[in-house]
């Protein structure tokens, strides 16, 4: 792929750590990238995308402080502070 | 199937399950009746909160003897039963909401219930989502909450440990004489028929005083560390107090799982099995707690549902014999039949069994009110 091709880069971190995505990435897909799992269940479970329509809520992540974020809806944006919950 | 009984419970809430127990355990042959699953009434629609209360004399006799009980059975509640003694803070907004403080103060104090002012600052650090100023509160740290179902669950289960038989999807439709006579035309021979059926109760006992008075809660997701205590404004009383009419109150509970319960309302709906959502009442509660928590209203809601307390004029359950010799009451407990549930059970089984009673059953006792509907005028004296 030529330069000019390559999507722009943003810079985001997600549970403190730095991390590349392309711009246009959902934060759901930003976590996966990152190997992370969105949240944990009551019974300690790993939760993650199921639906990513935004109507199922198993993607939830503390987005910018706001707990509970449907991270399938939203798109990275610069300096974005994820934390998955 | 067995058809004979010692004592025959009707309804599986927390109420009759606590029944069941307290006679199982004297050694009564015992047989529970639900027609729906272990406490799907109010049981599973309320809060949950196991709190001394001051309403009167004898109000506070009672929630703090239950209150003593759950203490006293809590090691043995399994994770389930989601037992957590978080304590209570009532909210003062101002001064004179403080004066209230110091009277609750003094009246908890005299009657062995251990309780501790809290400043401006202290309650800003206790619970730092609360709106500041606020002007204080009155911290009561014995005060619990816990999972009102599964507590009902448990306690059949002991009672069934005991011996008592639980019969499941069956609902009563004559309780009186000895007999109980169930839907499917099974009749059961009872010495002692209870009848802990909440707010239902005058189906099966006519007369009775007790009314249907409609209650709405919603459940938030999980904010770990968002809440610590029970909050419950210092203005819940005029809330409660009203025989007539909507209100609502601020009345917020961490669940062990960092969601957050909140309340609450009270409106008087003369159909008691309607338990549609009123989205206008549940604003208004949005509003009033957002009037103490900010920040409430922005967190993510997961449910919100309504129930029935089973409301008498004078504020205080029925425990105790009926005209019929063979006809027991324990209902009638408003907003407080979680907590108050362990007392009225001992206090009963107590009664049938003629042991001595630890605090006077006398201000619960069915006979002091006559059995018929009083008009709300005559209500509000
Ligand atoms: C919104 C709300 C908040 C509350 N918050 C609190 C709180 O924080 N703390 C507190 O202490 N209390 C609270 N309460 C009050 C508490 O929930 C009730 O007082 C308590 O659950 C009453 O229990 P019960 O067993 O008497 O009634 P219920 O739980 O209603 O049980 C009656 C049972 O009888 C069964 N039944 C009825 N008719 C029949 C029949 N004919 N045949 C067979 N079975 C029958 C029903 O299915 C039901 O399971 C609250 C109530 C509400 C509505
Ligand atoms: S994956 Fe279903 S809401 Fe995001």
């Amino acid at each position: 792929m030529s330069e000019q091709m390559r999507p722009e880069q943003i810079q985001i971190t997600i549970d403190q750590q730095s991390i590349t995505v392309a711009a246009g990435s959902t934060v759901a897909v930003a976590i996966a990238l990152a190997g992370l799992n969105c949240r944990t269940s009551v019974t300690g479970e790993p939760r993650g995308p199921l639906c990513a329509m935004g109507i199922c809520f198993e993607c939830r992540a503390t987005v910018n402080g706001i707990a509970h974020s449907r991270t399938c809806q939203l798109l990275c944006e610069p300096a974005m502070d994820i934390r998955t919950q | 199937m067995t058809t004979s009984y010692d004592a025959v419970i009707l309804g599986a809430g927390i109420v009759g399950a606590a029944c069941a127990l307290e006679c199982a355990r004297a050694g009564m042959r015992v047989a529970i009746v639900e027609r729906d699953t272990i406490g799907s009434g109010a049981t599973a629609a309320g809060m949950g909160h196991v709190v001394a209360m001051d309403d009167s004399p004898a109000q506070l006799a009672l929630t703090g003897y239950s209150r003593s009980l759950w203490t006293r059975l809590s090691p043995e509640l399994p994770a389930s039963v989601e037992y957590h003694a978080c304590g209570t803070i009532w909210v003062a907004r101002d001064e004179e909401e403080m004066d209230e403080v110091h009277r609750k103060l003094a009246y908890y104090t005299a009657e062995g219930i251990e309780a501790e002012v809290l400043d401006s600052n202290a309650l800003a650090e206790a619970e730092p989502n609360l709106a500041r100023p606020l002007a204080g509160g009155l911290l009561v740290p014995h005060d619990a909450v816990l999972y009102p179902p599964c507590a009902a669950g448990y306690l059949v289960e002991q009672a069934q440990r005991h011996g008592a038989t639980l019969l499941l999807g069956h609902t009563v439709i004559s309780a009186a004489h000895g007999q109980v006579t169930l839907k499917d035309g099974t009749a059961l021979q009872a010495k002692i028929i209870v009848n802990a059926t909440g707010s239902l109760a005058p189906a099966l006992t006519p007369g009775l005083q007790v009314k249907p008075r409609k209650g709405h809660l919603i459940i938030t997701d999980r904010y770990p560390g968002y809440l610590h205590h029970q909050l419950v404004e210092l203005g819940y009383l005029k809330s409660a107090h009203s025989s007539t009419g909507d209100s609502v109150a601020f009345n917020v509970q961490p669940r062990k799982t960092g969601q957050l319960l909140i309340g609450s309302s009270r409106q008087f709906d003369s159909d008691s099995e309607d338990t549609s959502v009123d989205h206008k009442i549940v604003a208004a509660m949005i509003e009033r707690a957002a009037l103490y928590m900010p920040g409430l209203p922005s967190l993510s809601a997961l449910r919100i549902w309504s129930g029935f307390r089973a409301a008498t004029p004078d504020k205080l359950p029925l425990i105790g014999p009926t005209e019929d010799p063979t006809v027991f009451l324990a209902t009638g407990h408003e907003g407080l039949g979680i907590t108050t549930s362990l007392g009225t059970a001992r206090l009963l089984a107590d009664h049938l069994l003629s042991r001595p009673t630890t605090i006077p059953l006398a201000p619960y006792l069915p006979s002091r009110l006559p059995s018929s509907y009083l008009s709300d005028e005559a209500i509000h004296v």
